[in-house]
């Protein structure tokens, strides 16, 4: 019978990111339901390297997949790894981050493994059940595995990271066969700029069509430089050409999940909401006191961004300067 | 260089504002559906890759009830020639893992009848949201499979390449055909149905395949295939009321905002 929970941890361009802490935090919450023990696999370039890392961070047992495909991220060969391993530790559960990456996984394990799968998972409850939104995160649902084996994955920031505690555990190597490729890697081209990544920002400065051009969008930026927070937009702003569609948050962009939401200039029509409802603290700064984003935020300020943004983060940066050092 | 392309779309609730029964089930009963938002991209992917190779056919895929097959003619309305309905009662209640399995028969039989290029989905659907399926489809067909595809860089009849939005930057990716193609929303601005594709979307007509038709058991599809269930639906937690920062200027306001900020520890 299966047993065990299993964090598969994969590499992005060779390096771990923290939202890898998170799966193992994650996993920890379902082992400690399920009454498992709590194991992963590092499955990708780099794996044996990074494999001590996840190993002392309160798993039983870690795995290590790594092989010449794995190099680069193509959604078979990956599939085949995370499978080997899936299957070497006998888990019930499998998790996977809610990345590009982590969900194509996900679901090519989920019909190898003739496993159910939830996607995007925010809670898990007392009795492994999971909960995730749907209908654009309208409505939450409650979810549960029909199958002996269940895969999911886990929406950013929602679980805290796990931490290093004790002696790390044994790892093991997993062998795979890749078989004859498919896909083939050609390239990649990084992000020129140094943007935060705003899936897994834990802020984010957010504007609209209330910013009425691609210039409104210069003091948005400088106020997100002084919080250290990432860029988000709404869908107008996008289809108005004033900032590129990978800012897009929403149901036709990405959903955020950051401790804090600075919405600036959006109404918030509930395909908005529906990318950033589930943000820690909303802050809305509009003209309009009734629009439904300043109804629903946490902190509003009415007014004219344009006064507004340069204030406020002229005023951030003043506490940052004389802020002592800790 | 003809190419025999798929395009899978589903009826989808026409707005996400839905609120529960007291069955926690979600209040979707009368609400108008529609062509799945995301699809709208992958439909215009598939008839501009249509275009783009002379001899082309795309055809347009869905599981569902009868009535799903609107979504096929809005297809047909948009440029794809052809469209198959997957239905019956036994398809009900499936989630990505059954809809997947069911799909992947389906192109199993359209491959036999000729041999299937390329399948497009969409980003998710805006009711469910998963954005598997597309990649399960793949998987129970041991194809190629490639997500959040912004750009069919080049075709032919032997591979596809296209560029793939990651967190951190761009991937340029090849696969071997057949292959399975999930596109995100910057793929393209898709046209608005013509005249002419009303017309011959009100002609159409699908067949119709059930899970017997597609070499399948009941058992394998639908609520009794699916490998996970919805046990309840609930709406978010309601947020606390929030708090209006006052102040006789906009200096002053911009203080106040940032004493918060330095309070509750967010900056």
């Amino acid at each position: 019978m299966a047993n065990g929970i299993l964090v598969v941890v994969i590499p992005s361009r060779g390096t771990l990111s923290p939202s890898s802490y998170e799966l193992l935090g994650a996993g920890k919450v379902l082992a400690d339901a399920l009454k498992q023990p709590l194991l992963a696999a590092v499955v990708g370039g780099n794996a044996a390297a990074l494999a001590g890392d996840v190993a002392s961070r309160g798993v039983a047992k870690a795995f290590t997949v790594e092989h010449a495909s794995l190099k680069d991220f193509t959604e078979e060969a990956y599939a085949k790894a995370a499978a080997a391993a899936a299957e070497k530790s006998g888990a019930a559960r499998v998790i996977l981050p809610s990345t590009i990456a982590g969900r194509a996984l996900a679901a090519r394990l989920a019909v190898h493994l003739k496993a159910g799968l939830a996607t995007d998972v925010t809670e898990i409850l007392s009795d492994g059940r999971v909960r995730r939104g749907y209908y654009g995160g309208n409505l939450i649902a409650e979810v549960e595995f029909k199958t002996p084996v269940g895969v999911l994955t886990v929406a950013p920031m929602t679980f805290p990271r796990a931490e290093t505690a004790g002696a790390a555990a044994p790892v093991e190597a997993v062998a795979f066969d890749p078989g004859a490729p498919k896909t083939e890697f050609v390239s990649f081209q990084g992000e020129t700029s140094r943007e935060i990544d705003l899936g897994a920002a834990e802020k984010v400065v957010a504007g609209g069509f209330g910013l009425g051009s691609a210039e409104g969008f210069k003091p948005l930026f400088d106020l997100a430089h002084a919080l250290g927070a990432a860029v988000g937009a709404s869908r107008r702003a996008v289809d108005s050409g004033w900032i590129p569609y990978k800012h897009q948050v929403g149901l036709t962009g990405r959903t955020v999940r950051p401790k804090l939401y600075v919405a600036i200039g959006i109404s918030g029509q509930i395909q908005h909401l529906a990318g950033m409802a589930s943000s820690g603290t909303i802050i809305a700064i509009n003209t309009d006191k009734d629009c439904p984003l300043m109804q629903m935020a946490s902190i509003s300020v009415q007014g004219e961004y344009a006064e507004l943004l340069p204030l406020i983060t002229n005023e951030i940066k003043a506490r940052k300067g004389h802020a002592v050092p800790a | 260089m003809a190419l025999n392309i798929v395009v899978c779309v589903k009826s989808t609730p026409s707005t996400v504002n839905v609120g529960v029964d007291a069955e926690g089930r979600p209040k979707i009963a009368g609400v108008p559906t529609a062509l799945n938002p995301f699809d709208e991209f992958a439909v215009e992917a598939a008839v501009r890759l249509k275009e783009g190779a002379p001899g082309s056919t795309a055809t347009a895929l869905t599981v569902g009830p009868d009535a799903a097959a609107e979504v096929l003619r809005e297809a047909i309305a948009r440029g794809v020639d052809a469209g198959a309905l997957v239905t019956g009662p036994e398809f009900e209640g499936g989630d990505s893992y059954a809809t997947s399995l069911a799909l992947s028969a389906a192109l199993k039989k359209l491959h036999a009848e000729k041999p299937v290029s390329i399948v497009l989905f969409g980003k998710n659907t805006s009711d469910a949201g998963a954005g598997v399926v597309g990649t399960q489809t793949a998987a129970w067909l041991d194809w190629a499979s490639v997500s959040a595809v912004k750009k069919i860089e080049a075709v032919d009849d032997k591979s596809v390449t296209v560029l793939r939005n990651m967190e951190d930057g761009v991937d340029t990716v090849k696969l071997s055909l057949p292959a399975c193609v999930s596109t995100i929303k910057e793929i393209n601005e898709p046209r608005l149905p013509s005249l002419k594709g009303k017309m011959a979307s009100k002609k159409a007509v699908f067949p119709k395949w059930t899970a017997a038709d597609l070499g399948l058991q009941p058992a394998q599809v639908g609520a009794a295939g699916a490998g996970s269930v919805v046990v309840k639906a609930a709406l978010p937690p309601a947020r606390p009321a929030g708090l209006k920062v006052e102040g006789a200027t906009a200096a002053e306001k911009a203080a106040k905002l940032v004493d918060i900020l330095v309070e509750r520890k967010l900056i």
